[in-house]
């Protein structure tokens, strides 16, 4: 079956409430999310799913060079930075944009849908 | 045929090569085996072969199961939902509202109607380098992202249906006045628009937009015997012969917009931009001569329009009606506004000339036409610009 990354963004510096307006609705979108969870594994969607710290916790790593070079801080500069993602399964893309509709709802912010290779996308690439 | 094998293999452009080969093929064999009983079959057969071997080519390990469930066809009893027509099914998943709106036009018209990149770049006004990346872009995220070739859910229909009037109406636009080629009428565009537009209404009778849509292709489609001439000159709308007009077509069209006629007439009701586009045509068929056309209603319909779509060649339409109520001079202030976003338009240019003409400027109608000559894909738009420009009093 297709799998699909679902990615939620946030602020790059999170206030108190981790990104939310108030603590009760952080604790709201916490409820709801993982009732959203719930579901999706019941019903043989659920990869993995997971929340990330912020992003100013982030530390870019260089390794192509003869020695690594680390640097503080998320790889792109953006106000906006990937906080949290599932990876899920799904028969085809309907089915993973209406999944992504209940995740936003959930999560209170847009979801992004991105499909993984698949065996036969890698195989296409290794063509000749 | 692309639909059908689209449906069944899952994959565009394999659907796409394989129909190539199996025409390929006829035209090499045809002359020389004599032309098959059902030459259709003989071509859809040759294609799912053609099709067939290239997926057992590219998948000889993985996928035995795959390759048995393509030896048996077993595609036609599926449960299918509302759409029974491989096309229709098609420009739904064409018009996904996982593409881009100006892709899932570009695609329908490269798989439904066929058309060439050129033409569809054309036609949208953009560079054919763009349009094929558009093209391809669209197809590889449909191949990657997994957007299903299905019918929709009856509740996704509705949703997707403004995309689809869309793309409906283009084919038919390219193939009333096609924009490159031999033809001045591309009689298989239309029909196939015409075709797709009954079987919309089929679908959705109750819906006023698609009543709306087929009462403008025929009311428009009605003309076209009418439209060019026996020198291959396009005849523009005062001057054809209207008893050349369909009656029949004519009838229809006016029957399907004639319920609506009056919810397009009361300023209530929000008609759509088909029915308005249909109403406008239905003043066009029903003034027995050019000479009689009610044009104030048409300048009032066009204002309607401009509302809900305030794009330049709306009021590029409306500027040629204004016109004939006002007189030349008015219509060209008008038009020359739009001179920033249409001047790569032949059409901007033709109206143009037309109204500089009859204003006894020949000097700028003739750069005008010039001009249009130049833009113009079509060759019977062509021969009567020339025509026109070359009866300049200079």
């Amino acid at each position: 079956m297709p799998r699909y990354m679902m990615s939620v963004f946030g602020p790059a510096e999170r206030n108190e409430f981790s990104g939310y307006s108030s603590r009760e609705e952080m604790l709201q979108s916490f409820a709801d999310t993982g009732e959203f969870n719930e579901r999706l594994e019941k019903n043989g969607h659920l990869v993995f799913a997971d929340g990330l710290a912020e992003a100013t916790t982030a530390t870019t790593v260089d390794g192509q060079g003869d020695r690594p070079v680390f640097t503080d801080g998320p790889y792109l500069e953006a106000k906006e930075h990937f906080g949290g993602f599932w990876v899920i399964e799904a028969a085809d893309l309907d089915e993973a944009l209406s999944l992504a509709a209940a995740a936003s709802k959930a999560c209170r912010g847009k979801v992004e849908v991105r499909p993984f290779h698949t065996s036969d996308s890698i195989k296409a690439l290794l063509e000749p | 045929m692309v639909a059908g094998l689209a449906r069944r293999f899952n994959d565009l452009d394999i659907a796409e090569d394989a129909a190539g080969e199996a025409f390929a093929l006829a035209v090499e064999r045809w002359p020389r085996d004599g032309i098959p009983h059902n030459p259709g079959g003989w071509l859809t057969t040759t294609a799912t072969r053609k099709a067939i071997d290239r997926i057992r080519r590219e998948s000889r390990r993985s996928a035995k199961h795959q390759e048995a469930t393509m030896l048996h066809d077993d595609t036609s009893p599926e449960p299918t939902g509302p759409v029974e027509d491989d096309r229709l099914r098609l420009i739904f998943t064409c018009c996904h509202p996982a593409l881009a709106p100006e892709s899932r036009v570009a695609l329908t018209l490269r798989l439904l109607g066929g058309l060439t990149v050129a033409e569809i770049a054309h036609a949208f006004l953009v560079q054919e380098t763009t349009m094929a990346q558009r093209i391809t872009r669209a197809k590889a995220k449909i191949k990657a992202a997994h957007i299903p070739y299905r019918v929709p859910l009856a509740a996704d229909i509705r949703e997707r249906l403004a995309a689809v009037l869309a793309v409906v109406y283009l084919v038919f636009n390219e193939g009333y006045l096609a924009s490159a080629g031999d033809d001045a009428v591309r009689v298989d565009l239309t029909d196939e628009a015409i075709r797709l537009g009954r079987l919309l209404r089929a679908l959705l009778p109750g819906d006023a937009e698609v009543s709306g849509l087929l009462a403008l292709m025929l009311l428009t489609d009605a003309r076209r015997r009418a439209r060019v001439s026996r020198a291959g000159e396009l005849v523009t709308l005062d001057e054809q012969d209207r008893g050349a007009w369909d009656r029949e077509l004519i009838a229809e069209g006016s029957a399907l917009i004639h319920d609506r006629l009056g919810a397009v007439a009361g300023d209530h009701e929000q008609a759509g931009r088909y029915q308005l586009l249909a109403a406008i045509n239905a003043v066009h068929t029903s003034a027995p001569s050019a000479r009689d056309t009610d044009w104030s209603q048409i300048v009032a319909l066009y204002d309607r329009l401009a509302v809900l779509d305030p794009s330049p060649i709306v009021r590029l339409n409306r500027a040629v009606a204004l016109a004939e109520i006002d007189g030349p001079g008015v219509g060209l202030a008008e038009i020359d506004r739009l001179t920033p976003p249409l001047d790569g338009y032949h059409a901007f240019h033709a109206v143009r000339a037309d109204l500089l003409r009859r204003l006894g400027r020949s000097g700028d109608s003739a750069a005008a036409y010039d001009r249009a000559i130049d833009l113009a894909g079509n060759p019977a738009e062509r021969a009567y610009l020339t025509r026109r420009r070359d009866q300049l009093s200079g």
